[in-house]
C-alpha cells in the first residue's frame, strides 16, 4: 500500500513536502496508526503523536485523505490509495504530523470547562436523576482530539475569536448538567458575534467526530437557551 | 552549556489521575506547583480505565469499608500492607464524593445516587454474598475522572508543563531529592526544575510486554528514575494479567462486562469458571480467572481454529444493558473485531495490564528506601510517589478491579497533603546538586553519538517478546533464569543503539530511546525479583513452587539497580484501628 506523508522539519526543511512510503504487507484489520509505527521503524525521523491505540486518549488526530480522523481508529481497508496523511488543518505545524494545539486548548479553557456549584458541599454526592444524567451522554465523552474544530471552516477563519465546535460542545456539557449553577454567567460569556454565532451549521464536526458526538446540536441548544434568556 | 532553571515549591511529574489529584490539592492550598507531563494531561492513561472506582457507599446493597478492606487484603494474597489498606478503604467514600463534587458524571441509580456495579473479588460480610462496590460512569470512568480532575485544575490555575519529558531526579549528597531535569519535547531544550518536594506519578510500565492493555506511553519512566537515583523498586514480580483483553490485540474489555452479568465460555460452550471458583465464578479475582483461561486453552478447550482463546458472552444481557452500561466496550468490539456483543461472542485472552509493584512508599506517599538495619526502611527526603508507579502497598500480590482508580486519588491526595506540610517546614530550596546534574547531562549526551547500531524499535520489540516468553502468567526456575540472561543482554545492546534522528524539534525517536532505557531497567527488576521468589502468590505463579509459602515469603521484595541486588522487608500486617486479617487459604 502506498502512503504520501506530509514532512516538515523546521530545522532542516525550507518548506514542507510529501514523502512516499510503500508498505508491501498490510494486515486485514490494520489501522493507520499501525502503518505509521511500521513506517517509523524504517524512517525514524517521522514524528507523530499517538498513545492509547483505542480512541480514548485523543492524541493521534491527523488529516487522512482529506479529513480529520484518529489514526488508531481509521482502517486501511477503508482508504483509497495513495493514502495521503497530513497534519490536521488550521493549526500551526510544529513538525511533520505534529501540530501546535495551544490555540485549540485556549478556546477550551475559555468556556470555563468545569463544574461550578456554589452550595456548601454536601456530605454525600449531589443527587442527579437518571434522566438528568442522560442529558450528559453525547457530551462528556469528548476526548479533545480536535478532529471537529480542525475541520470547521469557521474555526479556520477565526481560530482566536470563534470558540469552535469542541469548546462549544463542552460549554453545553456544563450548561446541561443539573448540578451546575453558572448558567447565566456561562451564557453571558458566549455573547458577541464571534464566540458562538460563527457556527454556520456546516456540520463537518458531526461528520468527523470519532466518538460520534454532535457539536452542531449542542451549539443549537446553546443558541436556544440564549434566545430564551433574551426574552 | 547553561541550562535554564525554574524554581517551584512542589513538582509533580505525571498528569494522570494521581498527579492531577495531587496538583489540585497543592494548587488549592496555594503551594507554587509545577506539573510536568510528557503528554497533554487528558492523554494520560487514566483516561483508558473503564469499569470504575471502589468505595463502600452501599448505594446498591449493604456495604462497609471493613468488608472492602477484607476483600483487598484477601485479593492481595496477604502481601498488602494492612495499615495502608485500612486507610484507603476507610477514606474511599469521601474521596469518591469529592470526585462527584468535582463534576465526574457518574451513572445514577433510581434514587439519583452514584451507580455501583459488582466487580471481581468483592463480598459482603467478609467473604459472603457478592458486593456492588464499583462506582461507575458507564464504562468510561477513568475518562470521566481524568477530564474532571483536569478541569478542576484549570479552575485552580495549576501550572502545567505539557509535553515535557522528565529525564532524571536531582539528588544531593545528603540524599535529598531537589527536583528533576526535564526536556521540552517541542524544542528539545533541557530545563532544571528545582522543588522542595517532588512527586512521581508517572504510571505503569505495561509496554514491557508484547501483548498489553497499556498505552504507548506507559514506559515506567518514574520507576526507572527512582532506580537510577539509588532507590529500590518493591514487589516487581507481581504483574497483573487482565483476564479479558481482546485475543491477540490486547485491547481491554472491562471487568465490568462480567460485573454486569457477562461470563466466559470455552469451545464446548461450558461456563468453565464454575469449576475454578464455585462461588464467585466469573467474578473471582483477576489472577484466578487469568490462570483458569490459560489452563482451559492449554488443556485443549480453547476456542477458534488455533484453540488459543476463550469467549466472553454478553449477548444474554440484552441490548439495553449493553448500550447503557457498556457502550465503549461495544464500540471497541465493533471497530476492532467487527463483532457486536449484543449478538456475538467476543474472543478474549489474558493480557499484561498492571504492575502491583513500584516505588516503595508509606501511606503518606513518602518514598522509602532500604534502611541501615536489615528489614528496616528510611524516608527519602523531598521525594513522594503515588499511583501505579508507587507501591504503598495496597495491592500486594494481586490488585482487585476498581482499586486502581481508588489508589491513585487516595494516595495522590495523601501525598499532596504531606507535601504541603513538608514545604512549610522546609521553606528554603536546597543547593542545586551539580554532581547529580552532570550525570544526567552525560546520560542525555550519550544519545548524540552517531553511527550504526540496532534500532530502538527492534530492541523494544525484543524486550517485549522476552518478557512475554520468560516472565508471563506461569513461571519456573528455568524460564526465569533464561529471562534474566535475555533481558541483561538487551540492556547491554542498548548501549550500541544510535539515533538516526538527531534533530531537536519534536524528536519522538529520542523520547522513545529514553523510554527504552527505562523499560529495560524495569524489566530487569521484574524478572530478577520473580526469579528469586520461590513460591506462588497472587499474580506470581511458579510451576515449580505451586504453593504460597507464608513462613518464608510473606515479605516484600526490594530490587536495587546497583549490582542488581535484592533485599526484603516484612509485610505490615497490623492495621491502624481494627484487627489484622491473618493469612488464610484463598478460595473464591
Amino acid at each position: 500500500m502506498r502512503f504520501r506523508i506530509y514532512r516538515y522539519n523546521p530545522e532542516t526543511d525550507r518548506e514542507p513536502y510529501m514523502q512516499e512510503y510503500d508498505l508491501p504487507e498490510i494486515g486485514a484489520d490494520m489501522v493507520v496508526r499501525e502503518a505509521l509505527i511500521i513506517i517509523k521503524g524504517v524512517d525514524e525521523t517521522l514524528s507523530f503523536r499517538h498513545s492509547c491505540g483505542e480512541g480514548v486518549c485523543g492524541s493521534d488526530a491527523m488529516n487522512i485523505n482529506g479529513r480529520s480522523a484518529l489514526a488508531c481508529l481509521t482502517k486501511l481497508a477503508d482508504l483509497a490509495e495513495p493514502v495521503e496523511i497530513r497534519p490536521v488543518a488550521g493549526l500551526p505545524v510544529i513538525r511533520d504530523l505534529v501540530v501546535d494545539m495551544t490555540g485549540f486548548y485556549r478556546q477550551y479553557r475559555a468556556v470555563k470547562p468545569y463544574l461550578i456549584n456554589r452550595d456548601p458541599e454536601p456530605e454525600i454526592e449531589h443527587l442527579q436523576s437518571i434522566e438528568d444524567r442522560e442529558k450528559l451522554d453525547g457530551l462528556y465523552e469528548c476526548i479533545m482530539c480536535g478532529c471537529c474544530s480542525t475541520m470547521c471552516p469557521s474555526f479556520w477563519w477565526n481560530p482566536d475569536k470563534y470558540l469552535g465546535p469542541q469548546a462549544l460542545l463542552q460549554a453545553w456539557r456544563f450548561l446541561a448538567d443539573s448540578r451546575d449553577q453558572a448558567t447565566d454567567e456561562r451564557l453571558d460569556d458566549l455573547e458577541g458575534p464571534y464566540k458562538l454565532y460563527r457556527c454556520h451549521t456546516i456540520m463537518n464536526c458531526v461528520e468527523v467526530c470519532p466518538k460520534g458526538l454532535n457539536p452542531t446540536k449542542a451549539i443549537g441548544h446553546i443558541k436556544q437557551l440564549m434566545l430564551k434568556k433574551a426574552i | 552549556m547553561s541550562i535554564n532553571r525554574r524554581k517551584f515549591d512542589a513538582l509533580v511529574i505525571g498528569a494522570g489521575g494521581g498527579g492531577l489529584r495531587a496538583a489540585l490539592h497543592l494548587a488549592r492550598e496555594g503551594v507554587h506547583t509545577a506539573v510536568v507531563s510528557k503528554v497533554f494531561p487528558t492523554r494520560s492513561h487514566t483516561v483508558a480505565a473503564q469499569g470504575g472506582i471502589n468505595a463502600a457507599l452501599a448505594n446498591m446493597v449493604p456495604d462497609n469499608w471493613h468488608w472492602h478492606m477484607f476483600d483487598t487484603v484477601k485479593g492481595s494474597d496477604y502481601l498488602g500492607d494492612q495499615d495502608a489498606i485500612e486507610y484507603m478503604c476507610k477514606v474511599a467514600p469521601k474521596i469518591v464524593y469529592e470526585l462527584e463534587h468535582f463534576g465526574v458524571p457518574f451513572s445514577r441509580t433510581e434514587k439519583g445516587k452514584i451507580y455501583q456495579r459488582p466487580f471481581g473479588g468483592q463480598s459482603q460480610n467478609f467473604g459472603g454474598d457478592q458486593a456492588a462496590r464499583t462506582c461507575a460512569a458507564a464504562d468510561r470512568t477513568g475518562h470521566a475522572m481524568l477530564h474532571s480532575l483536569y478541569q478542576q485544575n484549570i479552575a485552580a490555575n495549576s501550572h502545567f508543563f505539557d509535553e515535557y519529558f522528565a529525564i532524571d531526579l536531582l539528588r544531593d549528597d545528603d540524599g535529598h531529592v531537589t527536583g528533576a531535569l526535564v526536556i521540552e519535547i517541542e524544542t528539545g531544550e533541557p530545563l532544571v526544575i528545582e522543588a522542595k518536594a517532588t512527586l512521581l506519578a508517572t504510571g505503569g510500565c505495561g509496554q514491557m510486554y508484547k501483548t498489553n492493555t497499556n498505552a504507548h506511553v506507559n514506559t515506567g519512566d518514574g520507576m526507572a528514575m527512582a532506580l537510577r537515583a539509588g532507590i529500590p523498586l518493591q514487589d516487581m514480580e507481581f504483574f497483573q494479567f487482565h483476564p479479558t483483553g481482546i485475543a491477540g490485540r490486547g485491547l481491554l474489555l472491562t471487568e465490568g462486562c462480567r460485573g454486569e452479568g457477562g461470563y466466559l465460555v470455552n469451545k464446548d460452550g461450558e461456563r468453565f469458571m464454575e469449576r475454578y471458583a464455585p462461588n464467585a465464578k466469573d467474578l473471582a479475582s483477576r489472577d484466578v480467572v487469568s490462570r483458569a483461561i490459560y489452563t482451559e486453552v492449554k488443556e485443549g478447550r480453547g476456542c477458534g481454529e488455533a484453540g488459543d482463546h476463550v469467549h466472553l458472552k454478553l449477548s444474554h444481557l440484552g441490548a439495553d444493558v449493553i448500550m447503557k452500561r457498556l457502550p465503549g466496550i461495544r464500540d471497541t468490539c465493533m471497530t476492532f473485531l467487527h463483532k457486536d456483543p449484543i449478538t456475538d461472542l467476543i474472543p478474549i485472552y489474558p493480557t499484561a495490564h498492571y504492575v502491583m509493584g513500584g516505588i516503595p512508599t508509606n501511606r503518606s506517599g513518602e518514598v522509602v528506601t532500604v534502611g541501615r538495619r536489615k528489614g528496616t526502611e528510611k524516608v527519602v527526603p523531598g521525594l513522594y510517589a503515588a499511583g501505579e508507579c508507587a507501591c504503598v502497598s495496597v495491592h500486594g500480590a494481586n490488585r482487585l478491579g476498581g482499586n486502581s482508580l481508588l489508589d491513585i486519588v487516595v494516595f495522590g491526595r495523601a501525598a499532596a497533603e504531606h507535601m504541603i506540610e513538608y514545604v512549610r517546614e522546609n521553606p528554603a530550596h536546597r543547593d542545586l546538586p551539580e554532581k547529580s546534574l552532570g550525570e544526567i547531562e552525560s546520560r542525555l549526551a550519550r544519545w548524540e553519538e552517531t553511527g550504526e547500531g540496532p534500532s530502538v524499535l527492534d530492541l523494544r520489540n525484543e524486550l517485549k517478546i522476552a518478557m512475554e516468553t520468560y516472565c508471563g502468567v506461569y513461571r519456573d526456575e528455568e524460564t526465569l533464569a533464561t529471562g534474566i540472561e535475555k533481558v541483561a543482554e538487551i540492556v547491554e545492546r542498548i548501549k550500541d543503539v544510535r539515533l538516526k534522528d538527531q534533530s531537536k524539534v519534536y524528536n519522538t525517536s529520542r523520547i522513545e530511546a529514553l523510554e527504552l532505557e527505562n523499560l529495560a531497567d524495569i524489566a530487569m527488576a521484574t524478572v530478577t525479583s520473580a526469579h528469586a521468589r520461590q513460591e506462588s502468590r497472587g499474580a506470581h505463579s511458579r510451576v515449580d513452587f505451586p504453593e504460597r509459602d507464608d513462613a518464608n515469603w510473606m515479605q516484600h521484595t526490594l530490587y536495587l539497580r546497583e549490582g542488581r541486588k535484592l533485599a526484603y522487608k516484612p509485610v505490615r500486617t497490623q492495621p491502624l484501628t481494627v484487627e489484622s486479617f491473618p493469612p488464610k487459604k484463598r478460595t473464591y
